[in-house]
């Protein structure tokens, strides 16, 4: 799926995959962190937005 | 191609003159030339409907259902692998289909062919490698090898894998160094020019849902997108709900794909939607090892678990 969006032009930091059990909560802040921290890296996301004016 | 023609209305007026089968589903002339229409033959009489030309480029494996009778089928390579992943989906059993196979030497690609004409194309006739096509204004003799459709010049499936009975002799499957160069080509493109790409491609869409129709790997008796509670994706022209019906259903088809182009022969637009499930029908092909409709015991991708799966993407 990461794939075919970023051959669709979707940049790859945009999507991301985790699987993270309950009892792992240092692992969930860790990768929400890192998330967060590409994503803002990336800006705002003007593809498939859409615009409802 | 005319002893083919033959062989399949000599073989489907003995299924059903036997009682074998209950119907055969073949190609008959369309309305208009250069064209067939799939249709479904109940009675010895009207085999004759049947034919089988270059034409043919939808998919009959769309047209075989769940019935209590047996049906035959004409199928050309493609259309059979979507036949055996039908089996594999439980979507019918292997007794319940008689397969008529027929080796196939490609499909032409009509839009192509229209466009060297000013005028309405009025006869179109082959043989062998060589198509003659007329208009009022002229006549013109093509190769068909020059005017394959995209997936039949990329195909090196041509011969059926599952048949009970062959039309036609085998044919010489082709051997390509790289099976998807267009994919390359969309993939070396910045992420911007890809989604440019993407975007001209479907702007023409009129989200008439033909290219899903047509496909045989479609048959979920409510599609995602023509559900209303909850509605994944919005009904109209706005261009990121078509993009997200086009990404969606592409990705619906991952690791089924047997690129066929049915889509794209059903599409009135000229779009080639297979633009999205080539890029999934490449990367099954190299992080699985996979092609469709090739094995009936082997699960597909997508329904297994093997440690070694590739999972790079995960945390
Ligand atoms: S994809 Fe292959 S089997 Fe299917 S119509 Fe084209 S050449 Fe024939
Ligand atoms: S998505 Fe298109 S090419 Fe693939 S199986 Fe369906 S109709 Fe054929
Ligand atoms: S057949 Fe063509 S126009 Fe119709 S929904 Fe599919 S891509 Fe769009």
């Amino acid at each position: 799926m990461g794939n075919l969006l970023e051959h669709m032009g979707i940049e790859r930091d945009r999507v991301h995959f985790s699987w993270i059990s309950s009892a792992e909560a240092t692992k969930f802040v860790d990768v929400v962190k890192e998330i967060s921290d590409k994503v803002k890296g990336l800006g705002l996301n003007k593809k498939f937005v859409k615009d409802y004016n | 191609m005319n002893t083919c023609i033959k062989k399949i209305r000599e073989l489907s007026a003995d299924l059903l003159e036997k009682g074998e089968v209950e119907k055969v589903i073949g190609f008959a002339k369309g309305t208009i030339p250069m064209a067939t229409s799939p249709i479904a033959i109940q009675k010895k009489q009207d085999v004759n409907k049947l034919v089988f030309n270059s034409t043919c480029g939808l998919n009959l494996a769309n047209y075989v259902s769940k019935g209590k009778g047996k049906i035959a089928v004409v199928t050309k390579g493609c259309d059979d692998r979507n036949i055996v992943t039908h089996i594999v989906e439980n979507q019918i059993q292997r007794d319940q289909i008689y397969i008529i196979g027929v080796p196939c030497t490609g499909m032409v690609d009509k839009p192509k062919i229209a466009a060297l004409f000013e005028d309405e194309i009025l006869e179109f006739s082959e043989d062998n490698d060589t198509l003659t096509v007329s208009s009022l204004l002229k006549t013109q003799t093509l190769k068909k090898q020059d005017y394959l459709k995209g997936n039949c010049f990329y195909c090196t499936h041509k011969n059926p894998v599952l048949y009970d009975v062959l039309a036609a002799d085998l044919v010489e499957e082709q051997k390509l160094d790289n099976l998807f160069p267009d994919v390359d080509q969309i993939e070396t493109l910045d992420e911007d020019a890809k989604w440019n790409h993407f975007e001209n491609l479907t702007k023409n869409c009129i989200r008439c849902y033909a290219c899903r129709n047509a496909c045989p790997l479609c048959y979920c008796p409510t599609c995602f997108v023509d559900e209303s509670d909850p509605q994944w994706v919005g009904k109209g022209q706005d261009k990121t709900d078509v993009n997200t019906f086009h990404f969606l259903r592409a990705f619906h088809c991952a690791g089924r794909c047997t690129d066929c182009g049915a889509c794209v022969e059903a599409c009135p637009m000229g779009i080639n939607v297979r633009d999205f499930t080539r890029k999934l029908n490449k990367d099954v092909l190299q992080l699985f090892g996979w092609e469709a409709g090739l094995d009936m015991i082997k699960r597909p991708p997508l329904d297994t678990y093997r440690p070694e799966d590739p999972d790079d993407f995960i945390k």
